[in-house]
């Protein structure tokens, strides 16, 4: 019996005008704020602990506990960030989230803030995305029209001011100390841990960073209980997950499932491979975590059983690759992206991802050496563990997961260009229409 | 070409959102940048005389993110994503045809200043690939003919609407956007398909999340 | 500290210290320490480029990895603080630790350059260095190098190359953290980050020659020295500042018989490692335009002679002026040459009319000199600014007049100590400083003294407050002693902070009329007795209280003074027309290493060496001596003192010159002890009619010890005016002031600064285009009047 799947978030997302209050309103939104603000903040923190809600930027921190490092009764002002800085290759659910309901964001950033007393709140989000952002700025005006936002919000006597923050082209400021900097206007530069931010953050006063669609889920756990959260899911990994599935599969897009749905379960809601291709591999969540094969398909979506696989949820947005796709060709992409997106802070990642990706550029021509095959490995063993962020961690990862699964690939690329081993064309999505 | 009196108002409005006034230099470089075109002398000047710090303070800023141009973009930003999902599934070949039909390079401008080509990276719209972007609005599902249809709709003046969001303006107005958020566009159609992929086999299929219990 | 090789039970460890094991090793230190400084306890190091100990730590090269037991990854030691217990590895006991570092190194390595050959760092370089150490033999790295564009200027005295930078960011961390010019940055991102400035700001920093002293490779270099020697080469001798009054410990390298640079040297209790660009790379003086012979003027010209007629001739004429002399004294001497011309004038001449002060001053400032400052104990200490509650400061720009307190005071404003300045105006300084202005009018400071605001009035009653007083001060009437009643009242410290290097020294050695050495009133018999006991003459002989300062001028400018001795002073430095008063003398003996305005009308030149040539102290503005040996051994010159001894004995007195004879006899001397001279406490001018200059010498300027390093005088702040906007309002004025004073008129850029009281307008005292002495004849605290001015530059 398959798992089916649980449109929470993404449940009115056909509604035209979800985007407004009214629509919001008309399907339940801000019924949560309502019985957040009569209910006791610490009470709230226990109760997202309770629900053993996830972080659903990548790491899969336990919220609950995160909000409840931060010092109360300290005195100094708290603030609430949102990571809306979605830009990790691969990932595609938080933009969206932002498009289609913004306002399930908004209400959550306010019941998160009334929990950690947070009286201003930011919403970071990249810039490269002007249409999210006035969707968020929008929802954030007419909140703020309808008192939702401000003084003595619904009589609570809770303050709170919400700042829509457009970022400027930088992957590193999803890393949450170098998105504090930038919010801080500096260059998005990771900072030294400790302090850590629910102590010391956005202007060395507590802080909570939260990903937009942990924050999308706090209304709905607010509203609707601990329980109901619970029973999607696993122990570990409680709750629904707005998975984004891309590549070569017949309806890439948006599924929200609960926690636990398998890769092959969710490559059928999306209709399965395009026609005439089988999966090569896919990766869970990001181009950050390592890649899987066809072997894991029936693996659970879940952050324990991921990283029994030697690999990660992280975002939660699978990309499947079919038969099609050179993997020399695609690691090489990805590391040209980190060399591209390397903040140069530190040094293993800044010499590293330039020395590797001119290694791959070789390797994508044919022109790799066997021992360089080796020097690549032990070039990323000299960057994971030892770069400041994970940023560096991240870009050492694609090159071992592939060669263990595709060496042969690498081998052939020390005399066949990748564009020779697979046809470029054949892996466009639009080559069978004859596009081109 | 110095920044007006009345964006430098703009500016300390900007700042007025924050607690700390350093924290606006982001959208406040958006906007020097909607009024230059690019990042200018001037607009470094400017910001750095608002909000009081050097102007190798806010150089060293502007040069590390990547939407900061040091050139005139001119009317239009074309971004075609080239990482690893929308390049293989096509952006390459988007990529591609589009140098050919504009003559712009990555971070270049065509002669004409029409349009500026960048390579860009994930626009966290994968399930749409290849993406391409037009003044940072969405070109979702393109094809090389469509980007370059696009492309000469454009020069021809004719209305182009991002197919996740609103008609297509300019680079400039992008960028004060980006100052300015609220800009009065927000009602432009967001959703599509593919955003709703899940949800419509759900309600085929009669699947729910559960109401509160 | 302790070290043992097992921890012991027995051993009790306070509370404060933790004990930690380093490659088997225990050590115990201070909570909070630094893995890499614990190591460094032990003698253990571990290779670092960003790390400073005195920059915040970043942890960003990496280069410093180590094991820590428990611990899945590798932690940076720079960061990384200890705990009780902690197993730390370094790559000497971990394969971890050894083979990160190694990984580090080599990433270092593969975009830097192979030009150590040509590099100024190659042979001091820790990455040349550490690359021998813990680097791979060799590259595996065989694509291609970054490369860019070199050298390009970041200001016109520091240079950059690029390609050899490791982004370890020492450079912009100083700039920012230490010397508050964050005008170098981080610029672009990822392999293409580099150092760089604005597109049209160079690094405008006083201290700009520090990034060149801590940069761990070849990138920053200066246009003084690139290129010009081999480190291995250069021979080094610890030396002392010569410049001003901060102190600092100098590092000075030179290769045969000359400077080629000059570095900051660690002296954690003064300047830590830090200097001035002042005091990095103004010395080439001392070297160029020298006189290296005796000169006499015969037929009005002056011409060589030997030393035996030289001598002959100024004895012969000293001794036909009798006691109708004086001796001035510049305040770049050093206390035992001070001492010297102290001890010559009253014992050769037979005369109290001595002067150290090249410079305004009152007779206000030499009764607060003699009851506060000669010969007292130290009061306060650079560590002492750290953690005062408030330190307020008096006619005194701590940037320009004394950098590395500045320094120190930014470093305890960081700290939470307030920081408050009496003047017109706030300054670029102050700003760096976080510091509050009490506005005071130019002259006028000891009004607002008088009427301090409440907060601050409070905070220098609290333990551990200091006050501290400038030069200017002498040019306030009243505020010297405003200054030592509000320290009475509140029990603040008060320091007096000279700018000039020897001032202290010489009021310490004696060389200002009325004191004798060690703060001895010249009218209390007592002192006189000691004095003479020592000096080996009798009581009687000692001469009775002299003239000085404006006295001393008048008496010369009248005529009554027949024989001067001058030493190492510049005439234009005095606010009154000097030359005219010194024309009158009939006797003038200089003792000069270069041509100067007093050596074009003296009767005799003597030639003496610089610090270089010589051994000697300086005492910086706490009272603490700043002892530096000869750099030039076989150095042909002469110190003043050994010049004033052959001339003392010339004319018949044993005068021993020796440094070492002269310390010996100040030791013998020591501080007094009896009633300290008293002050007749001088009452505020409160004339506030018309438009007042404020004005002080920038830290760059026309000094002639900072002839001859043409970079250096590019980094020099520009002359400007300036004003509030009120004020150049009320005088119609607009890009261009004209300041007219007595003497003629400055015309300068006007730069608008609303901090700045109204009726009040700032110039720089000696700088291109606004000499205040000469140009205006107008000093601090005088009328002056503005106006628009003719446009400048002659456009019409």
């Amino acid at each position: 019996m398959s798992t089916p799947l649980t449109p929470v978030i993404t449940e009115f997302w056909d509604r035209q005008d979800l985007y407004t209050l009214d629509g919001y309103r008309a399907v339940g939104g801000y019924t949560a704020l309502d019985k957040a603000l009569k209910t006791d903040p610490d009470s709230i923190i226990g109760q997202v602990k309770d629900s053993g809600l996830r972080g659903r930027g990548g790491a899969g921190f336990p919220t609950g506990m995160k909000w409840s490092f931060v010092p109360q009764g300290d005195g100094k002002p708290h603030y609430l960030v949102v990571n809306a800085d979605e830009s990790e290759p691969g990932a595609c659910k938080d933009i969206p989230i932002m498009m289609a309901n913004p306002h399930a964001l908004v209400e959550g950033v306010i019941i998160a803030s009334y929990a950690i007393r947070a009286n201003h709140a930011f919403i970071y989000i990249r810039g490269e995305v002007p249409n999210a952002i006035r969707k968020v700025a929008f929802a954030v005006r007419q909140a703020k029209d309808a008192g939702l936002i401000g003084k003595n919000i619904l009589g609570s006597g809770f303050d709170l001011d919400v700042v829509v923050h457009s970022g400027a082209g930088a992957y590193i400021c999803g890393e949450e100390t170098a998105l504090l900097d930038s919010l801080e206007g500096y260059r998005g530069q990771p900072r030294l841990k400790p302090p850590f931010p629910a102590v010391a953050g956005l202007y060395a006063s507590p802080t909570v960073i939260n990903n937009v669609e942990t924050i999308a889920n706090i209304p709905y756990i607010v509203d609707r209980g601990v329980d109901w959260f619970r029973q999607f899911g696993t122990e570990k990994s409680p709750g629904f997950k707005v998975f984004a599935v891309s590549g070569h599969v017949k309806s890439p897009g948006i599924y929200e499932a609960p926690l636990g749905i398998t890769m092959r379960e969710l490559l059928d809601y999306a209709g399965g491979m395009r026609d005439g291709s089988e999966v090569k591999f896919w990766i869970p969540g990001g181009s950050s975590v390592p890649m899987l094969t066809p072997e894991h398909l029936d693996l659970p979506l879940t952050y324990e059983a991921m990283a029994e696989a030697g690999t990660m949820l992280g975002t939660g947005t699978p990309m499947v690759f079919d038969q099609t796709t050179s993997v020399v060709k695609a690691v090489t992409r990805w590391l040209e992206f980190y060399k591209h997106e390397s903040c140069g802070k530190c040094t293993p990642c800044r010499e590293g991802t330039y020395w590797i990706t001119g290694v791959l550029e070789k390797f994508e021509h044919g022109h790799g050496t066997e021992g360089e095959m080796e020097t690549l490995v032990n070039l990323c063993g000299q960057i994971a563990g030892r770069s400041f962020c994970a940023l560096g961690d991240a870009a050492a990862t694609p090159y071992p997961a592939a060669l263990k699964y595709f060496r042969d690939e690498f081998e052939a690329a020390t005399h066949t260009s990748a564009d020779e081993q697979f046809d470029p064309v054949a892996s466009y999505v639009f080559a069978a229409a004859g596009a081109r | 070409m110095p920044i007006s009196e009345s964006t430098r108002e703009q500016m300390r409005e900007i700042a007025g959102r924050y607690p700390s006034a350093r924290s606006a230099l982001l959208p406040m470089l958006h906007l020097a940048q909607s009024e230059e075109d690019e990042i200018t002398t001037d607009g470094i000047n400017a910001c750095a005389e608002v909000l009081d710090i050097t102007p190798a303070e806010v150089t060293a800023v502007a040069t590390f993110y990547t939407m900061y141009k040091r050139t005139k973009v001119g009317k239009h930003h074309i971004g075609v994503c080239t990482n690893t999902l929308c390049g293989l599934l096509g952006g390459d070949a988007v990529w591609d045809a589009l140098t050919e039909a504009t003559g712009a390079g990555h971070n270049t401008a065509s002669a004409d200043g029409e349009f500026f080509l960048e390579r860009i990276e994930c626009q966290a719209a994968c399930s749409n690939a290849p993406v391409m972007t037009v003044d940072w609005e969405y070109m979702d599902d393109v094809t090389p003919s469509s980007a370059v249809e696009v492309i000469e709709k454009l020069r021809r003046g004719e209305e182009v609407h991002s197919t996740r969001g609103p008609v297509i303006r300019d680079f400039e107005a992008t960028e004060h956007t980006l100052a300015f958020p609220d800009d009065g566009l927000a009602d432009a159609p967001s959703v599509d398909a593919k955003m709703l992929a899940g949800l419509t086999i759900a309600k085929e299929r009669g699947m729910t999340g559960g109401n509160a219990q | 500290m302790t070290i043992t090789n097992e921890p012991s039970a027995e051993i009790a460890v306070p509370t404060e210290l933790v004990t930690v094991i380093i490659d088997g090793v225990a050590i115990g230190v201070p909570k909070g320490t630094l893995v890499i400084r614990a190591a460094e306890m032990l003698g253990i190091e571990i290779p670092r480029f960003c790390d400073h100990p005195l920059l915040e730590p970043v942890a960003a090269c990496r280069a410093c990895l180590i094991e820590i037991d428990g611990v899945p990854k590798p932690q940076p030691a720079c960061a990384q603080v200890v705990s009780d217990g902690m197993q730390v590895h370094t790559q000497y006991s971990s394969d971890v630790a050894r083979l990160a570092q190694e990984g580090v190194m080599e990433f270092l390595l593969l975009n830097h350059p192979l030009d150590c050959p040509v590099c100024d760092k190659g042979g001091e370089c820790p990455l040349q260095n550490q690359a021998m150490s813990i680097g791979r033999p060799e590259s595996r790295f065989t694509e291609e190098k970054r490369t860019f564009d070199k050298p390009i200027n970041v200001s016109a005295q520091i240079l950059l190359d690029r390609e050899r930078c490791v982004s370890c960011a020492r450079c912009t961390r100083f700039a920012d953290q230490i010397a508050g010019d964050p005008m170098l940055e981080l610029l672009e991102r990822g392999a293409q980050q580099q150092v760089g400035t604005a597109d049209d700001e160079p690094f405008d920093s006083y201290f700009s020659g520090n990034t060149i002293q801590i940069c761990p490779v070849g990138a920053l270099t200066s246009a003084t020295y690139r290129f010009r020697a081999r480190p291995f080469d250069l021979v080094s001798v610890p030396t002392s500042c010569e410049h001003c009054a901060s102190g600092c410990a100098l590092r000075t390298d030179y290769r045969r018989s000359t400077v080629t640079r000059r570095l900051g040297w660690d002296d954690p209790q003064v300047n830590e490692e830090w200097n001035c660009d002042k005091g990095r790379f103004a010395f080439a003086y001392q070297q160029q335009g020298r006189i290296d012979w005796p000169l006499v003027r015969e037929n009005g010209e002056l011409r060589t002679a030997s030393w035996p007629e030289a001598l002959a001739v100024a004895a012969r004429g000293l001794q036909t002026a009798g006691t109708d002399t004086a001796v001035l004294v510049g305040g770049r001497s050093t206390m035992e040459d001070a001492y010297a011309y102290a001890r010559f004038a009253r014992i050769a001449l037979g005369t109290d009319n001595i002067d150290f002060r090249a410079r305004a001053n009152s007779e206000e400032e030499r009764e607060f000199l003699a009851a506060h400052v000669a010969g007292t104990p130290i009061k306060v200490e650079y560590a002492d600014l750290e953690k005062a509650p408030i330190v307020l400061l008096v006619a005194f720009e701590p940037e320009d007049e004394s950098p590395i307190v500045f320094l120190r005071l930014r470093k305890a404003a960081s700290n939470k100590v307030s920081i408050a300045s009496v003047a017109a105006g706030a300054s670029r300084g102050l700003a760096k400083m976080n510091g509050t202005l009490v506005p005071a009018k130019p002259g006028e400071e000891a009004a607002a003294l008088a009427n301090l605001p409440q907060d601050i009035q409070q905070a220098l009653s609290q333990p551990g407050a200091v006050i501290m007083v400038g030069e200017r001060a002498a040019s306030a009437p009243g505020a010297l002693s405003a200054a030592a009643q509000l320290s009475q009242q509140t029990g603040a410290a008060l320091a007096w902070v000279p700018r000039r290097a020897g001032e202290r020294g010489a009021l310490d050695a004696g060389a200002l009329a009325g004191l004798l050495p060690g703060g001895r009133p010249i009218s209390d018999p007592a002192a006189r007795s000691e004095v003479a006991r020592i000096w080996g003459i009798q009581e009687s002989a000692l001469p009775q209280q002299g003239l000085s300062g404006i006295a001393l001028h008048d008496a010369v400018d009248s005529g009554r003074i027949r024989g001067v001795v001058v030493g190492g002073v510049e005439l234009c430095d005095y606010p009154h027309d000097a030359a005219e008063a010194l024309g009158k003398v009939d006797f003038i003996v200089s003792l000069e290493n270069h041509h100067s305005a007093v050596t074009a009308m003296a009767d005799v030149v003597l030639p003496v060496g610089v610090v270089t040539e010589k051994s000697g102290t300086f005492l910086d503005w706490e009272g603490r001596p700043r002892p530096f040996g000869q750099v030039f051994r076989d150095a042909m010159m002469n110190s003043d003192a050994a010049v004033l001894a052959m001339l003392a004995d010339s004319m018949g007195h044993s005068l021993p010159g020796g440094v070492n004879e002269l310390r010996a006899q100040m030791g013998l001397l020591g501080p007094w002890t009896g009633a300290r001279a008293t002050m007749n406490p001088t009452s505020a001018s409160a004339n506030t009619d018309g438009e007042r200059l404020e004005t002080w010498r920038l830290l760059l300027d026309l000094g002639v010890m900072q002839e001859g390093d043409p970079h250096l005088a590019a980094t020099a702040r520009p002359t400007v005016a300036r004003m509030s906007a009120r004020t150049a309002q009320s005088h119609g004025i607009g890009d261009t002031a004209t300041i007219h004073g007595p003497a003629g008129s400055v015309t300068a850029p006007v730069e608008i600064d609303d901090s700045m009281l109204d009726s009040v307008v700032w110039l720089p005292m000696n700088s291109e285009g606004s000499r205040v002495y000469r140009d205006l004849g107008a000093g601090h605290g005088d009328v002056v009047r503005l106006d628009a001015g003719t446009h400048a530059g002659g456009l019409s």
